[in-house]
C-alpha cells in the first residue's frame, strides 16, 4: 500500500438508512477524481474490502441512523478512530424514515416488539420467533437514534439524501484545512 | 472441533450482511450461508399513512433503486383509485425505468463487480475498489462513471431530482418530457452506447479466458426463472404479465398477473434459518426455486425488440446457455454480470426510440380520480427483479396493512445456494486449526453474492412477508444460544 502520507485518510459508513446518501456521493462523478487526489478511501462499504474501521481516519462520513447494535458498535469505534465525524444525511443527523417505527412503542413494549412481532409472529407461517444468532444477528435497539445521541458530530449535513453538489461543497474545504460554511437554504435544508 | 469463518461485513455490495463458512471436525468446509443483518420495519410503520403517502416512504427503502418503488406505489395507486394512466404516462414511466435499469446496471458492473475481474481477485484489498480501478485505468472507470451519471441524469430530467423524487403518482406522473432533456438525453446516447460497447467486449473477452471457472463454479444450477413479458413475449420492464420459465426453456406458467401473486408465490421457513424462503408454490419447496432479476428476465423472454439488444441476447444465448435447453436457457449466476450489460444496451435502445414519440412531451399525463377501491397490487421490474406492493387501505385512504415482495429477497435461496457452490469449488483443502482461509477465496465468495448485485436495504424491508432469514448452526444443526448484549 503505497498512500502518500500527505493525503487524507477518508472513510465513509453506513449504518440504518437507505444508501441513498452513499449514492448521492457516487454522483460526484468525475469529481472523485480530484477527490481521490487528496484523500486514501481507507474504510467504505461501496469502495473498499477492507473489512475493520481503521486507526487514524481524518474525516468519516456517517450515513444512516443508529437502530441496532451492530450499528452502535461500529458509531462508538468509529468515533474513537476518526478526527472528523460527519452526520451525513437526514436519517443520521434526525432518525428520519428508520426512526419512524419510534411511534410504535408505547409503555408495555418497545418498538422493536412491534416491528417484530409483526413481521417474524403474525405473519411467519411456521417457526415463529423473532431472529437471533450470537455474533451474527444483531439486536434492534429499542428506539431508532440519530448519530448525535450516541456519539459527539463534528459536522451535520443534511438532506434525503444531500445533493452531490452539497456533498461536494461540504467536503471540498476540509480537504485544505478549511471549514465549510454550512449556512442557507443550500447547505442545511431536510429532504 | 466445528470452526465457523465469519466475512463481516460483505463489502461492495447495497446493505448489511455476513456470510459464515462452516468447517467440520477435519477443517474441511462443510456449509457456507448468506445472512442479512439488518431491518427496519416499513410494513409496520406505514400503517396509518395515507396510500398517496406510499411512493414518498418505500423509495427511503433503497437509495440505488427508489424509482422501483416509486413506480409499483404508483401502480398500485392506480387500481386504488381505479384509473388507466394516459398512453404518455405510462411511456413517461417505462422511459423513468429504463434510466434507472442503466444507471443500476452501470453502477453494480463498473463501481462494485469490476474491480474483482478487472483489478483481480489476487489484487491488494486495499485498493480493489473503484477507487482503485480510477487508477488503474482511468479512461475505462470514467467511462464507467458518465454511463451511471446517463442514467442519474435522465432521472434527474424527469423528475428533478436524482435520488428519491416524487414524480410518478397514481393516475400518472407530475410532468412531460422537457425539450432540454429531450436533447440532452439525444446528445449523450451515442456516448453512453460507445461505453457499453467497450464493456460487452472487455467482458466477453475476460469470459473467453480467465473467468471461465468462475462462469462454471458461481451459482450455476438449475431452477425456475421468473420475470415480466410483454403481451407478444418481449422483454419487459413494466407493464406485461408474469411469466416462469424452468432451466430446459419449457415455460412453465404464463400470463399470470401480480393481483394473483399469493396464489403462485409462497414461503418457507428453515429450522436454522429466520429469513422465509420465496418458492413457486405449484413445484412446492424447495423444488420451485426460483432467480429473478437481469438474468431471468433475458431468460424469460422471446426477443428485447431492439436490433442490437437483439443481437446480445443471441450471443448471450450461445455463448452461456446449457445444451440442455438447445442453448435458449443461461443457469450460471455468474451470467448475470453479462445479463446486465445486455440489458443496458436494452434500456438505452429503448430510451432513444421514448424520447422520438412527441406525445412525451404533449400528452395528457394524469388521470385523477378518488379512492375506488379498498386493496391493490402493484408490480415493476426493477434492476434486481419483480417488485410487488400490495396495499389495503381504509375508506378514507388510510393503509391498514402492507406487503412488499422484492426482487433480492426472492433470490435468498440462489445466493445461499451460489456460496456454498463457490466455498466447495475454491476451498478444497481442510483448513488447520488457527490457519486462515486466504484472503482471494474470501473474496471470491462474496463475489457470488455479488452476482446478484442484492439490495439488502430492499430485501429485508420487506419482512412483513420476507423477513431477514439468520441462522447459526453448529455442525449438529443446532441453533446456537441467544445473543444478549447490554
Amino acid at each position: 500500500m503505497s498512500s502518500s502520507t500527505s493525503k487524507l485518510r477518508f472513510a465513509t459508513v453506513w449504518l440504518a438508512g437507505c444508501s441513498g446518501c452513499h449514492m448521492s456521493f457516487l454522483d460526484l462523478d468525475e469529481w472523485l477524481f480530484e477527490l481521490a487526489a487528496h484523500v486514501d478511501v481507507v474504510f467504505s462499504p461501496v469502495a473498499s474490502d477492507i473489512k475493520t474501521f481503521p486507526d487514524n481516519v481524518d474525516v468519516c462520513l456517517v450515513e444512516g441512523a443508529v437502530a441496532n447494535a451492530d450499528n452502535l458498535e461500529l458509531a462508538l469505534l468509529l468515533r474513537e478512530r476518526s478526527a472528523l465525524v460527519v452526520s451525513f444525511g437526514d436519517c443520521a443527523v434526525t432518525g428520519n424514515v428508520p426512526a419512524l417505527r419510534n411511534l410504535w412503542s408505547d409503555g408495555e413494549q418497545a418498538s422493536r416488539q412491534a416491528v417484530l412481532e409483526r413481521s417474524y409472529v403474525e405473519l411467519a407461517d411456521t417457526g415463529a420467533q423473532h431472529p437471533h444468532a450470537p455474533g451474527i444477528v444483531p439486536e434492534l435497539l429499542e428506539r431508532v437514534l440519530p448519530l448525535h445521541e450516541v456519539i459527539p458530530v463534528d459536522l451535520y449535513l443534511p438532506g434525503c439524501p444531500p445533493s452531490a453538489e452539497r456533498i461536494r461543497a461540504a467536503i471540498e474545504p476540509l480537504l485544505h484545512g478549511a471549514a465549510p460554511a454550512m449556512e442557507g437554504r443550500d447547505m442545511l435544508k431536510f429532504g | 472441533m466445528t470452526r465457523t469463518i465469519t466475512i463481516d461485513p460483505v463489502t461492495r455490495i447495497e446493505g448489511h450482511a455476513k456470510i459464515t463458512l462452516h468447517l467440520d471436525e477435519a477443517g474441511r468446509l462443510s456449509d457456507a450461508r448468506f445472512h442479512v443483518v439488518e431491518y427496519r420495519g416499513f410494513e409496520t410503520f406505514c400503517e396509518g399513512r395515507p396510500f398517496t403517502e406510499m411512493a414518498g416512504i418505500t423509495a427511503r427503502i433503497c437509495g440505488i433503486c427508489p424509482v422501483s418503488h416509486l413506480l409499483a406505489a404508483a401502480k398500485t395507486g392506480d387500481k386504488l383509485l381505479a384509473v388507466q394512466p394516459p398512453p404518455a404516462a405510462r411511456q413517461l414511466r417505462r422511459l423513468l425505468n429504463l434510466a434507472q435499469l442503466c444507471q443500476s446496471h452501470a453502477l453494480s458492473f463498473f463501481h462494485l463487480s469490476s474491480p474483482d475481474f478487472l483489478l483481480g481477485w489476487e489484487s491488494d484489498p486495499a485498493k480493489r475498489n473503484v477507487f482503485g480501478l480510477m487508477a488503474a485505468d482511468p479512461e475505462l472507470a470514467r467511462a464507467g462513471i458518465r454511463l451511471r451519471q446517463f442514467g442519474q441524469q435522465v432521472l434527474e430530467l424527469l423528475g428533478g431530482r436524482k435520488i428519491h423524487a416524487a414524480w410518478a403518482v397514481p393516475g400518472g406522473v407530475r410532468t412531460p418530457l422537457s425539450a432540454e432533456a429531450r436533447d440532452w438525453i439525444l446528445e449523450r446516447l451515442p456516448e453512453a452506447k460507445a461505453t457499453v460497447a467497450l464493456a460487452l467486449e472487455l467482458f466477453k473477452g475476460l469470459l473467453d479466458g480467465p473467468l471461465q471457472r468462475e462462469q462454471g463454479t458461481f451459482g450455476d444450477f438449475p431452477s425456475l426463472f421468473m420475470g415480466l413479458v410483454a403481451a407478444d413475449g418481449g422483454w419487459e420492464c413494466i407493464e406485461g404479465a408474469i411469466r416462469f420459465i424452468d432451466s430446459t426453456g419449457r415455460i412453465v406458467a404464463d400470463g399470470l398477473s401480480e393481483d394473483d401473486y399469493a396464489d403462485f408465490l409462497g414461503e418457507a421457513v428453515e429450522s436454522w434459518s429466520y429469513l422465509k424462503f420465496p418458492y413457486y408454490k405449484p413445484l412446492g419447496y424447495p423444488e420451485g426455486i426460483y432467480r429473478v432479476g437481469p438474468l431471468a428476465r433475458l431468460n424469460v423472454c422471446e426477443r428485447i425488440g431492439t436490433e442490437w439488444a437483439d443481437r446480445e441476447l443471441a450471443e448471450f444465448r450461445q455463448r452461456s446457455g446449457t445444451a440442455g435447453s438447445g442453448g435458449r436457457i443461461v443457469t450460471s449466476s455468474f451470467a448475470f454480470h453479462h445479463a446486465r450489460l445486455v440489458e443496458i444496451v436494452a434500456c438505452l435502445e429503448g430510451i432513444e426510440q421514448l424520447v422520438a414519440d412527441d406525445t412525451l412531451m404533449t400528452g395528457r399525463i394524469r388521470a385523477r380520480a378518488s379512492l375506488n377501491a379498498n386493496e391493490a397490487v402493484g408490480v415493476s421490474e426493477a434492476p434486481r427483479g419483480t417488485l410487488f406492493h400490495h396495499y389495503r387501505v381504509n375508506d378514507e385512504g388510510l393503509i391498514t396493512r402492507v406487503n412488499l415482495i422484492i426482487a433480492t429477497g426472492q433470490n435468498n435461496l440462489a445466493m445461499n445456494r451460489t456460496v456454498a457452490q463457490i466455498a466447495r469449488e475454491f476451498i478444497t483443502e481442510p483448513v488447520a486449526e488457527g490457519a486462515e482461509i486466504p484472503e482471494p477465496l474470501l473474496n471470491r465468495v462474496e463475489a457470488g453474492i455479488r452476482c446478484f448485485d442484492p439490495c439488502l436495504s430492499c430485501s429485508t424491508h420487506a419482512a412483513g412477508q420476507m423477513p431477514l432469514r439468520i441462522a447459526l448452526v453448529d455442525a449438529g444443526g443446532k441453533v446456537l444460544a441467544e445473543r444478549v448484549r447490554d
